[in-house]
């Protein structure tokens, strides 16, 4: 699923321009500790966080993100918007909590494994 | 693997550029074709030093170094230092300020994430002299290569 497709599907509204919403959706990962994420997302992933900073940027570049997802109805920083549209990494937005959206996602086949 | 060395300048406090230092390390990386998951290790590594000198410690810069069989990393900041550099590394250790923890750092796990990404890890810091983290990484020869 590309980036696109998941947000038509969830109703997720984008932060950022349009750049990086044709990066394909490999899996999911949720935490707001930044080096438990760096250490643990897999490459590809959407990362559910509360983080609205900038330094998330640098986080999704290095671990070769799909997408973050703000949820709980929190705003990216200006200047996390700006670092993002220069990367090409779409912040998205998400009203309710990272528990209600990650098992959306997940009931779906994102980041589920293959049956059988 | 063709010869290269680089380094990056590294600011204290800047946290509107940190990161950038590591995201150019990865691109220089990524156009050298080397092994997606070699980058990825490398890139963990980085960053990690890259925030600990921007966090904790002073200005100062990364050097990359790229060589046939060996890449190596150090980061290199002229702050505080690190008294205890055992306790440093152990996983949940961290001195970060509450500022820093409401960002989400803080976890004490950098420098367990350094180690558990380089082949090899070197601390060098007392208080008062800085801190200098040199790691290493074995790169293929061409001939097992992908
Ligand atoms: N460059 C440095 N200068 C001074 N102290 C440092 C430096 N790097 C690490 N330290 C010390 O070592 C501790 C552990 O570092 P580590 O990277 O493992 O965790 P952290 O930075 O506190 O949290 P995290 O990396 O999980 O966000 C730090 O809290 C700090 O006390
Ligand atoms: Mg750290």
């Amino acid at each position: 699923m590309k980036v696109r497709e998941m947000m038509e599907r969830f109703g997720l509204t984008a932060a950022t321009g349009g750049k990086g919403l044709d990066r394909e959706v490999k899996g999911g990962y949720c935490g707001d500790l930044l080096s438990e994420v760096m250490a643990s997302a897999p490459q590809g992933c959407v990362w559910l966080t509360v983080q609205g900073h900038q330094n998330i940027v640098a986080v999704a570049v290095l671990r070769e993100m799909a997408a973050v997802i703000l949820t709980g109805n929190r705003r990216p920083d200006e200047e996390t918007l700006r670092k993002a549209d220069q990367e090409g990494i779409p912040i998205l937005i998400w009203p309710q909590s990272a528990y209600d959206l990650a098992g959306r996602l997940y009931e779906s086949g994102v980041g589920k494994p293959a049956a059988g | 693997m063709a010869s290269l060395q680089k380094s990056f300048p590294i600011v204290a406090r800047d946290f509107v550029h940190a990161g950038e230092a590591s995201i150019h390390v990865q691109s220089i990386l990524k156009a050298m074709r080397m092994d997606p998951a070699l980058i990825r290790r490398i890139a963990i590594c980085c960053y990690e030093g890259e925030m600990n000198a921007v966090i904790h410690g002073g200005n100062g810069q990364i050097l990359l170094a790229i060589e046939a069989d060996q890449l190596n990393l150090a980061i290199n900041d002229d702050g505080p230092g690190i008294e205890d550099i055992e306790r440093a590394m152990q996983p949940g250790y961290s001195t970060a300020s509450e500022e820093a923890r409401e960002m989400g750092f803080g976890a004490g796990m950098g420098l367990t994430n350094m180690k558990n990404n380089a082949d090899a890890i070197h601390i060098d810091s007392a208080p008062g002299q800085g801190t200098r983290v040199t790691m290493r990484f074995a790169l293929p020869s061409p001939a097992e290569g992908p």
